[in-house]
């Protein structure tokens, strides 16, 4: 495999963005993503994204996200509609074949204009579990109560990590959710969605964000301390939720082990946790323990723009590395109704 | 081609029709899928990891559907990919995938594409008016009218050639058993006596609405060299996306269609489409397509395109046949679509073509798919030897 680091990494996150559509919300991260990275747009060997249609709620959203990049001459340019996690994934392999050394990724999106959990129903299956209309944090409390009783964990762990996200988020400038907010206020509030309170759900976040990936000596002729790859892997499993065992995530476990997260000590990890229980649950599928800084962006909990927030889990990390507070560390992207999808990527500083 | 040698091992597709009520999503994918994998000698456990496409999912109703497949196309535990380049998605997802063997991580990977047109109407799905956007409202059909009638104004093309098109590629439908148009009696009569729909296109110049998967088995050199099939070896891949709209933009003959050519020739060695292929599947969903993208593609001289459907090199009696599947005038799974092209040009090099088998000299052929606007462009050449 060649080293691949990531060189730049920038976000953007407003809890509802009313001034701009999703172009013009993009135009100044990818150029900020581009210009941190020291390589010309036009030198860039390849472009990807993620992005929803039923965010934008018409067909191609990816296509005039495009136009935020201004790819002339023409570029080589892929797309999925995943998170955008998994759009580092795919020009990840294309450095891997040797094609090209550089990409840029990007995601983006708005969930503030519609109902996100909504219209998150229309990924189930659409014969049997759609129609049923069980919107996505029906389906996560689900998740929430069968991994409460499995585990012997109670409401005040989910709520320890709800407000440790807040406080965390005070120090994001991205944080559309922050506060000095403690256990016990977060265990004040009313369940919404039994066993699930406000806190411990994802705010509605409107937000872009970009990575500029290199390899090798590129990334080492443009950035003092590159983040490296050290592994990138992504497992699914079942949809549908009654074949599933909800209480742990197996999905996770195999990309963990696949990319090597237990070959090192992990510094920080930053997870695409939407719900508090999902945190919880990922850092044991990821064999984490105390050693390990989680979420100190405060993670989802604090700014979730959907399409975006997985790449970010791995900016974050990278940053970090990049600045020399962290060695190692992991990020992870998921997608899907309880965690079906899961990518796990570790990153490491040169020692 | 940039990576490790990759061969396509494995072939299936459905039968595409208007509407394919006797299946679920699930189980046109599963169609397509499982025929590739006994193509390939393979089953689900042998497969490493799945890649499907598909365009937008409006035209289902279902968000990131691989979610919702990832059980049907057995991918339970494996890594799964979801690729949407609107029209050219078919052909991107067949390079996504080649590239996780072509990068050495994957042996076997399964690719899928599929639409099933039938749940929606797709012209409308495209046109779903924008808030603070300019509607559209015009479907595929009206957005590449205009840039037709500007090629036959440029190039000084007859009208009949368009429809000429819409005759050959339908005749060469009948001898494909799974295409989804078969209109034996049709001729440059019944073409120009169709209703007009978008002038210069008539009904019958215009591609169908279909229900359909395509799948494929890409294998790493040691699978392929394992197969017992026939292979076909993948000598270039290449995309290229340009804007959708800016001044300087040539819609008509764009510049990230010759750029993915002259990118994917080099790769495969070719110096002269015309004679270096023995032919090519190219995404043509308007009859006038086929002039527009031999030039394009650099089978001809600009404004020359018209010239060579006139003369039939393009029949599959010509020296160079385009499209002797049918085409996108014959079977338009839309996400699917750029991967039966991919697909079509494998199994013509792998001598699996059947009755549409084109007579092979060079052993090469071009898949084509494009999408959007004509901004968005895949192609692959594939062999029946190794590549170099």
């Amino acid at each position: 495999m060649r080293d691949v680091a990531v060189i730049s990494f920038v976000q953007s996150a407003v809890a509802r963005d009313f001034e701009h559509n999703e172009v013009e919300m993009l135009v100044p991260t990818l150029h900020a993503a581009i210009a941190e990275s020291g390589i010309a747009k036009n030198d860039l060997g390849f472009v990807c994204s993620g992005s929803l249609d039923y965010l934008q709620g018409g067909p191609f959203a990816f296509v005039s996200g495009l136009d935020a990049v201004g790819c002339w001459p023409p570029m080589r340019e892929s797309h999925v509609e995943m998170d955008s996690a998994w759009a580092l994934y795919e020009a990840w392999v294309a450095i891997q074949t040797g094609e090209v050394d550089s990409a840029l990724v990007y995601g983006f999106g708005k969930s503030s204009p519609g109902d996100l959990h909504e219209m998150m129903t229309l990924q189930y299956d659409p014969y049997y579990v759609a129609p049923l209309w069980p919107s996505m944090v029906d389906v996560a409390a689900l998740q929430a109560r069968a991994y409460l009783e499995a585990s012997g964990r109670d409401e005040e762990e989910f709520a320890e990590v709800a407000a440790r996200a807040q406080r965390n988020g005070r120090s994001n400038p991205y944080a559309v959710r922050a506060g000095d907010v403690s256990a016990k206020d977060v265990l004040a509030q009313p369940r919404t969605h039994d066993p699930l309170r406000d806190a411990d759900i994802a705010p509605i976040t409107d937000g872009t964000a970009a990575v500029v990936l290199a390899a090798g000596d590129l990334a080492r002729s443009v950035c003092e301390r590159p983040a490296w790859i050290r592994g990138i892997e992504h497992r699914i499993e079942a949809h549908g939720l009654g074949v599933r065992d909800l209480a742990t995530s197996e999905s996770t476990k195999l990309a963990a082990t696949a990319a090597g997260v237990a070959n090192g000590r992990v510094d920080i990890a930053e997870l695409h946790a939407q719900f508090s229980h999902e945190e919880l649950m990922l850092a044991e599928a990821l064999g984490l323990n105390g050693s390990t800084t989680i979420n100190p962006s405060g993670g989802p909990l604090a700014s979730n723009p959907v399409m975006s927030a997985g790449l970010i889990r791995i900016g974050e990390v990278a940053r970090r590395i990049t600045s020399g507070d962290a060695q190692r560390g992991v990020a992870h992207a998921t997608s899907g109704p309880c965690l079906q999808q899961n990518l796990v990527c570790v990153l490491e500083g040169d020692s | 081609m940039a990576g490790n040698r990759v061969g396509v091992v494995g072939i299936g597709q459905t039968h595409h029709r208007a509407a394919r009520k006797d299946v679920s999503m699930a189980g046109l994918v599963r169609e397509a899928a499982i025929e590739a994998l006994e193509d390939a000698g393979m089953t689900w456990s042998d497969i490493d990891a799945v890649v499907i496409g598909k365009a937008p999912d409006m035209f289902e109703g279902v968000a990131m559907p691989e979610l919702y497949l990832a059980d049907a196309l057995g991918a339970v535990g494996k890594p799964m990919m979801r690729v949407h380049t609107a029209g050219s998605v078919g052909g991107s997802t067949s390079i996504v995938a080649a590239k996780l063997v072509a990068a050495g991580i994957h042996e076997r990977v399964l690719t899928v594409a599929y639409e099933k047109q039938s749940e929606s109407n797709a012209t409308w799905g495209l046109s779903v008016p924008m808030p603070f956007a300019a509607p559209l409202v015009a479907g595929a059909g009206g957005y590449f009218a205009p840039l037709i009638r500007a090629y036959m104004y440029r190039s000084g093309a007859p009208r009949h050639i368009g429809h000429l098109v819409a005759v050959k590629d339908r005749l060469a439908a009948l001898r494909n058993p799974k295409a989804h148009l078969h209109l034996p009696d049709i001729d440059l009569k019944t073409v120009e006596e169709s209703f007009l729909l978008w002038d210069p296109l008539r009904y019958l110049d215009v591609c169908p609405s279909s229900d359909g998967a395509m799948a494929m088995v890409m294998g790493s050199e040691k699978v392929a060299d394992a197969s017992e099939g026939s292979v076909a070896w993948i000598h270039g891949m290449a995309m290229r996306s340009e804007p959708t709209m800016f001044a300087r933009r040539d819609q008509i003959n764009p510049q990230a269609g010759k750029d993915c050519a002259k990118d994917v020739y080099a790769q495969a060695g070719i110096t002269n489409p015309r004679d270096d292929f023995d032919c090519a599947e190219v995404y043509v969903p308007f009859s006038w397509y086929e002039p527009m993208w031999l030039e394009n593609l650099g089978f001809c001289a600009e404004g020359d395109g018209w010239k060579l459907t006139e003369a039939g090199a393009t029949a599959p009696t010509g020296d160079i046949p385009w499209n002797p599947s049918g085409g996108v005038l014959s079977s338009n799974p839309i996400g699917a679509s750029g991967m039966v092209r991919f697909g079509e040009a494998a199994q013509q090099v792998r001598r699996r073509a059947g009755d549409y088998q084109v007579e092979l000299k060079t052993g090469k052929a071009l898949g084509h798919a494009y999408g959007g606007g004509s901004q968005f462009f895949s192609m692959w050449v594939v062999g029946s030897e190794k590549p170099a």
